[in-house]
């Protein structure tokens, strides 16, 4: 309670000193513990300051950022499809079309630590320790030409590495170079003499096409029937129609299994125009060999219990996800695993909707 | 890529539906009398007969059917993924100011994700007296405001500097939406904590996965930057960061940071990834402005336009379109039709409000003439909003935000519209 006292008289001080009137209190909140504040306040400054112990190199960094990159930036880090580049375009800000990344345009390395540990991997975030990031951003620091393969990154290190365009940046200059040029009273006649079209949309012929829009429509129309219309009348009307074999698959299980796989969607894909990302394609998978995706490279553990007969039945899968890494040692999957029995089950009942291609 | 004016698809398909819409009625229009009764009058209609929907049928409602196609779009070949990704209002159906939740624009980092009252937590840590922790519960205790805000996208418009691109004003100009929210001011809550007065930063960061962090400097924080908890009179929707949001009037979306969840006071900026390799303006030169927060006096003629092309017919015409300004209130909008020869003042529905949007109508009478529609919006600063020739001669072609350029639209005899740029 005196700590309380006291930290409102020092906060008294800065109220008179930051606005004119005693700045109000209510006594709402509870005191934020180290804890606490540990466990989110992560941002690392362009200092260094914020930066965790550890280490990590370019060549531990390529194993990881294999299997935990890759998928979305390319194995060197040079993106894949419309996902974003990591290395390369040095040398490109000044022409049309530049290339902007970590080597070209980022002027701090901080900010490639800080969204890294705390945002990435794309839907497994945060789960990087302080090693892997380390040595996840001395790979992309070696993709760029940036350090040598042997540099360890570190705390102690991390204020040594220039970043090019780090001197690449000005102030927002706006109210100097544009404001004084388009302010006063504009012009309202004979304000130019010709009007030529110099370029047209529909020429480019980019715009999505609106009957994609109009198909999503009665797709959300319909949806919103079934949930907010009366459940007798909607029983009524589910009887009139000749109801398929999904009768037999709950579909509030499968709604909820949806959900969950949220957490899977990062890495895999399931349904039309699914394909083999960080995790294989789940279409079929429930019921299926393990394995059963040919394009897809397993991990050596799964490849020996497939060789053993492992078929992806309800049991089997139930005890991957709720501990993969125990149930499957060496799996490549590296996800945590579901902790609740629901989520398992529908997660399981949500794949099983979908059948194999 | 061949395409001539006569094969392109969603204008043609634009015009026909919005001609199916009008009907028998839209035939009939003008000065000519109906030849024949019409049987909407003449004969009795099921719905003049028999019963409509009881109350309840829908607890929470949604458009009549009807408005189906009044719906947020997304171009998909701009991101690689929906989750993060950016979808944009259908700002050319709408009219007034106010954006229904359910339709203004998505960006998402990581997803819209399901974050329960209960479940959260506000935290406000560094240079403080006090590092608290509040709950939603907490936050409703405190003093609150009623605003009325636009939210602009940095990169709205952004796909047009290099020439005309997307066709149609919801793709153009559809990343902003207009609320009015409700929130405790950020101020109240740095002072429950006792602010430093060496921070002169607030970093703040969201509770989804990517976090999306941004540095605001102090004097904008305690200024009029709010942390809202209700949009529209309702809850924020799940996707406009439920349970709780910021809102940082007039300044780019990307800092109204949703599923709040950390305030720290700081005595510099983190120099996150969304204030450095994102949201940063490249110019010619290969320079970078950074720090561009404000959103610069804007407006667009949302109606005639791609998807809302005139279907009546000559006679009277009414031009309407928004304007905004991260600076102040709107002034002015003039409005041309002859792709900025000459100018005419159009009628603002109410005196413009500071960082709100502000709807102006040019009532007006169409011959059926080609019109090169553009719309000029001034603010209280007295800036005048410049064309894309302006602005392109002080920033090049290799920004991707802050677009404030004049839109042109090229109305057609028929009545159809196109995105176009002119000389």
């Amino acid at each position: 309670m005196s700590k309380f006292l006291k930290s409102i008289s020092i906060g008294a001080v800065a109220a008179i000193l930051a606005v004119p009137a005693a700045a109000q209190t209510f006594g709402l909140g509870r005191a934020a513990l180290p804890e606490e504040i540990a466990a989110w306040n992560l941002d690392v400054h362009p200092d260094g300051a914020g930066l965790p112990d550890g280490q990590g190199d370019a060549l531990d960094g390529e194993e990881i950022f294999a299997t935990q990159c890759a998928a979305c930036h390319g194995d060197f880090a040079e993106g894949i499809g419309n996902w974003p580049k990591l290395a390369g375009g040095m040398d490109t800000l000044d022409r049309k079309d530049p290339l902007k990344t970590v080597g070209s345009y980022w002027p701090y390395l901080s900010t490639t630590f800080d969204y890294i540990r705390r945002s990435m991997p794309y839907g497994n975030a945060g789960t990087l320790s302080a090693d892997e990031t380390y040595a996840i951003v001395a790979y992309i620091l070696y993709s760029n030409d940036l350090i040598a393969d042997d540099f360890v990154l570190s705390k102690d290190t991390f204020l040594d590495v220039e970043m090019p365009n780090a001197d690449g940046f000005i102030l927002d200059d706006r109210m100097e170079t544009e404001f004084t040029k388009w302010v006063g009273e504009p012009c309202m006649t004979d304000c130019k003499d010709a009007v030529e079209v110099t370029m047209r949309a529909l020429v480019l012929d980019v715009t999505p096409e609106e009957t994609a829009a109009k198909a999503e429509t009665v797709q959300v129309a319909s949806t919103d029937t079934t949930t907010t219309a009366e459940p007798a009348a909607v029983a009524a009307q589910e009887q009139a129609v000749p109801a398929p074999e999904v009768a037999a698959a709950d579909p509030a299980l499968i709604a909820e299994g949806e959900k969950v796989f949220r957490k899977c969607a990062a890495c895999h894909q399931v349904g039309d125009g699914a394909k083999n990302r960080v995790g294989p394609i789940l279409n079929g998978v429930v019921g299926a060999k393990a394995g059963h995706i040919e394009d897809f490279k397993y991990s050596k553990a799964l490849m020996t219990r497939a060789e053993e007969g492992l078929i992806w039945d309800g049991e089997a899968l139930a005890g991957f996800l709720s501990a993969p890494k125990k149930y499957l040692k060496g799996t490549k999957m590296g996800f945590a695993g579901l902790k609740k029995d629901e989520e398992i089950a529908a997660v399981i009942a949500y794949l099983n909707s979908f059948e194999a291609e | 890529m061949s395409d001539t004016f006569e094969s392109n698809k969603p204008n043609r398909r634009a015009f026909l539906r919005g001609a199916a819409t009008a009907g028998v009625g839209a035939i009939a229009a003008g000065a000519a009398g109906a030849q024949t009764p019409d049987p909407l009058i003449t004969e009795t209609q099921d719905w003049a007969q028999s019963f409509g929907d009881g109350v309840d049928a829908t607890p929470y409602g949604m458009p009549i059917q009807f408005e189906g196609d009044v719906i947020r779009r997304n171009v998909e070949w701009l991101t690689a993924d929906t989750i993060s990704s950016i979808n944009f209002t259908p700002i050319h159906a709408l009219d007034g100011t106010i954006t229904p939740q359910g339709c203004a624009f998505e960006r998402h980092h990581s997803g819209a994700i399901e974050l329960k009252k209960e479940d959260y937590r506000l935290m406000i840590n560094g240079l403080v007296d006090r590092p608290l922790v509040f709950t939603y519960a907490d936050l409703e205790r405190f003093p609150r405001e009623n605003h009325t805000y636009f939210l602009e996208c940095a990169a709205n418009t952004g796909m047009e500097w290099a020439g005309a691109q997307l066709n149609g004003a919801q793709f153009t100009h559809g990343m902003i939406h207009n609320m009015e929210y409700t929130g405790v001011p950020l101020r109240t809550l740095l002072e429950e904590a006792g602010y430093d007065t060496a921070g002169k930063w607030v970093y703040v960061e969201g509770a989804d996965a990517s976090s999306n962090g941004r540095s605001i400097p102090m004097e904008k924080a305690l200024d009029d930057v709010l942390v809202a908890f209700k949009a529209n009179g309702e809850a924020l929707r799940k996707e406009h960061g439920y349970p709780v949001r910021l809102i940082v009037p007039g300044w780019e979306g990307n800092m109204w940071v949703k599923w709040i969840r950390r305030i720290e006071v700081m005595d510099a900026p983190v120099e996150s990834r969304e204030e450095t390799s994102k949201y940063t303006d490249t110019l010619e030169n290969g320079i970078s402005r950074k720090w561009t927060w404000a959103m610069d006096a804007k407006s667009v003629v949302t109606s005639p336009s791609p998807q809302a092309p005139i279907t009546h017919g000559t006679g009277p015409l009414v031009i309407t379109g928004l304007a905004w300004s991260g600076r102040g209130a709107i002034t002015r909008v003039d409005v041309s039709k002859d792709g900025g020869k000459t100018w005419e003042t159009a009628r603002l529905a109410k005196p413009g409000e500071k960082m709100a949007l502000t709807r102006f109508y040019l009532d007006t009478t169409w011959d059926g003439e080609e019109m090169f529609l553009q719309s000029r919006a001034m603010d209280e600063t007295g800036y005048v909003q410049p064309t894309k020739t302006q602005l392109r001669e002080v920033r090049g072609e290799n920004s991707v935000y802050h677009n404030n350029c004049i839109q042109t639209w090229w109305v057609r005899p028929n009545g159809e519209a196109e995105n176009v740029e002119v000389s």
